[in-house]
């Protein structure tokens, strides 16, 4: 099958290591993938503030780049579901791209929503081999696009020789949401705070994620609070377990 | 100042004063999550909720696309029965009528039922200051008046307040030793209720759904005073907002498994309160005269707005305790009589002042924590996001964002201005770094946690190389 990577703008710059992590994933499960240099952003921090005409020029240019794409994968979740959710509200006056804008939604997915809905591949099959003690942080996006914790939990469990613990309040904002954080700092100190709190009290190693805004976030505030965990995106423990990276990494080299 | 704030939005300073409240942080942190899980268990026994979930919703919709009808039948009905029908435009106007009434009436002491909607119009200030005596008859309200409190959440008013505090409140204001025993603590309340309701001559009370076709004023408690409080006094007045209304009694079965759930996790709560018509002749209890008093408010401009899904909601206070902002805030950091979520996105409309609705959209970290639990899938992020747009676009905003966020914009319109502005932030944040971490910046962002740095080679680059590998 024929994917389009879509990078997003944080994991380009912050966490390659998971774009490199989700291809070599989908090429091990078939696919062949291609990641369009033209991509740049989705829109999404001008259309959550407001700045909606700014946000639809941001995504035509998306719509260009990727309309040719049969499928397009993200390893994040939040810019997922800026496409999904919102492009066709922002293109609901322009007859022209209203109907391309469907097309991308149609096809747009997030990893492991495109891994458990559309290749359903038979992952114990594969014998991923892992170990640590894993937790998982549920990134609030995931929401919008009708992933439910379980969706990254058993892919998390399909992984042989791992320990996973959950998280408490693992669906609880982290507190990231974008200018959020520095719009209210206080609110967002508190939810990252009270989320660190909730990683230190399972003992695990390891942290999954599934978007680069939640890391930047929680990973920031364990590093401050001297809290040693490794944060790997769920892409990135998948191909590692699978023999697929040239070495186990963190987010945060 | 229109009634719908208590204090006038002082949020930064109200924010930190919450998070500096031990007992309030523990509070926040506990109950609203204990009632997430027991509403969620309750509605597992729904089959299929999804389905009921979306019956809910056509029936508010139909209702609010239906609304001058439904309204002028539920009037009709209501007069039948012998009711008064009373329309307010605002919430000066709506305590006139309320005032009014009660003065026609020769009442003396009101006893009132929990209703957010009286908050809405400020109206226990209003009845005191036409010289009536009024209480408040709900637990958590009645504590709250004592206290000279505003409620803090829909359905929990007084979470905020512990059990200590509310045995302290007592020995002072009600005589009684102090103890912090809920049950003895409930004994003195009811003590010291019991001769209110005797004297009482106004009963209050908030109306939860209206069927049109009955002329049916439901209210639901789970507390016996709310039953007292309309059948007892000779004179029972209903505030209801314009929106409650729907047709049929079908309907009302159909949203009570729901908004009950939703609200407390049962599926039905102690008193179902179905109120048509003040006592008739054969009937010893129940008022000698009933008057509603439907409320506008800005509802109509709501209704003929795109944000007229608002008025869809239930009141069931799902969002409130599913949302992490107001999880860690607490009900009067919001400086609105609604807080949470349905507040953020309700009350710029309720009160469509520049400052609150600046303020106001900014407490909300869009994590849809709150369409995920909402019984008529009300999509208030969406609707807060398009309420900043509608911000924006009246340049109401900070010119800081603006400016910024559309400069950003243009930068990431381009491959090549992108890949530029990428790389150039490894650049620009690398002296500032140190093992590949920022500790300080001048932002917010660096008072709790380090910033990394951005990594050696954008993924375009490593995707390049990794390409180019045999």
């Amino acid at each position: 099958m024929q994917v389009s990577l879509f990078t997003t703008c944080l994991t380009d710059s912050y966490y390659p290591q998971a774009a490199l992590a989700t291809v070599r994933l989908l090429q091990h499960l078939g696919c062949t993938v291609d990641c369009p240099t033209a991509q740049t952003c989705c829109g999404q921090p001008q259309f959550n503030n407001g700045l909606h005409d700014q946000a639809r020029s941001l995504a035509r240019h998306f719509i260009d780049t990727f309309q040719h794409a049969p499928a397009i994968v993200s390893p994040s979740a939040s810019c997922t579901a800026m496409i999904r959710d919102y492009y066709e509200q922002l293109f609901a006056d322009d007859a022209a791209y209203l109907p391309r804008a469907r097309d991308i939604i149609a096809k747009t997915f997030e990893i492991t929503e495109f891994i458990t809905t559309v290749l359903q591949p038979d992952l114990a099959a594969l014998n991923p081999r892992s170990t640590g003690r894993i937790t998982y942080h549920y990134s609030c996006h995931s929401r919008g696009l009708n992933l439910s914790p379980d969706v990254t939990i058993n892919l998390i469990k399909s992984i042989e020789g791992i320990d996973y613990v959950p998280l408490e309040k693992m669906d609880q904002c982290c507190g990231f949401g974008g200018t959020f954080a520095v719009k209210l700092p206080d609110v967002s100190a508190a939810l990252v705070t009270d989320k660190v709190a909730c990683i230190r009290a399972t003992n695990a190693d390891t942290v999954v994620v599934n978007d680069g805004g939640c890391t930047l976030n929680i990973a920031g505030a364990c590093r401050r609070q001297r809290l040693p965990v490794r944060f790997v995106h769920v892409a990135q423990l998948l191909a590692e377990a699978l023999g697929l990276m040239d070495h186990p990494g963190d987010m945060h080299p | 100042m229109t009634a719908t704030s208590h204090n006038k939005h002082p949020f930064p300073k109200a924010i930190k004063t919450a998070l500096a409240n031990d007992y309030l942080q523990h509070a926040l942190d506990t109950y609203p999550r204990q009632r997430t899980g027991r509403v969620v268990n309750a509605l597992k026994e729904l089959p299929d909720l999804e389905h009921v979930r979306q019956q809910a919703r056509r029936i508010r919709d139909y209702s609010l696309a239906h609304l001058d009808t439904l309204l002028a039948q539920l009037a009709d009905n209501l007069e039948q029965h012998g009711g008064h029908v009373h329309w307010a435009r605002d919430a000066d106007h709506a305590r006139q009528l309320i005032t009014d009434i009660a003065g026609q009436h020769n009442c003396r002491l009101a006893v009132k039922t929990k209703s957010m909607t009286t908050e809405e119009i400020a109206l226990t200030d209003a009845l005191s200051r036409a010289g009536l005596e009024t209480y408040e008859t709900d637990m958590g309200e009645l504590i709250l008046q004592l206290d000279n409190d505003h409620p803090s959440h829909i359905i929990t008013p007084m979470i905020h307040k512990s059990r200590q505090q509310v045995g302290r409140l007592f020995q002072q204001k009600l005589g009684i030793s102090y103890t912090d025993d809920p049950a003895q603590l409930i004994g003195a309340a009811r003590a010291h209720l019991r001769d209110k309701f005797r004297r009482a001559d106004l009963g209050i009370i908030g109306v939860n759904f209206a069927v049109s076709q009955t002329g049916s004023l439901v209210m639901l408690t789970n507390e016996g005073n709310g039953r007292l409080t309309a059948a007892r006094p000779r004179v029972c007045v209903a505030l209801m907002g314009m929106e409650k209304v729907i047709p049929s009694l079908a309907d009302l079965a159909l949203l009570l498994k729901l908004t009950v759930r939703s609200a407390v996790g049962s599926r039905i709560t102690v008193y179902t309160n179905i109120i048509t018509g003040p006592a008739r002749p054969d009937e010893p209890d129940g008022p000698e005269q009933l008057h509603l008093v439907i409320l506008d408010n800005g509802r109509s401009n709501i209704l003929a707005s795109p944000y007229r899904d608002l008025l869809a909601c239930l009141r069931c206070g799902a969002c409130l305790n599913a949302c992490p902002v107001y999880r860690k805030i607490g009900g009067h950091a919001y400086g609105s009589v609604y807080p949470g979520p349905i507040g953020t996105a309700l009350t710029p409309l309720l009160e469509p002042d520049l400052h609150t609705t600046k303020n106001m959209l900014e407490l909300c970290s869009l994590c849809g924590a709150c369409l995920e639990r909402c019984p008529v899938n009300i999509d208030i992020p969406r609707l807060v996001i398009n309420q900043r747009r509608d911000l924006n676009n009246a340049r109401g905003n900070s010119r800081l964002y603006r400016c910024g966020l559309a400069a950003w914009a243009w930068a990431y319109r381009t491959p090549g201005r992108y890949t530029f502005c990428q790389r150039a932030l490894r650049l620009l944040l690398r002296p500032l770094a140190r093992k590949g971490w920022i500790r300080r910046l001048p932002s917010p962002w660096t008072a709790v946690r380090d910033l990394p740095l951005p990594a050696k080679k954008l993924f375009r680059d490593l995707w390049k190389q990794d390409r180019q590998k045999p």
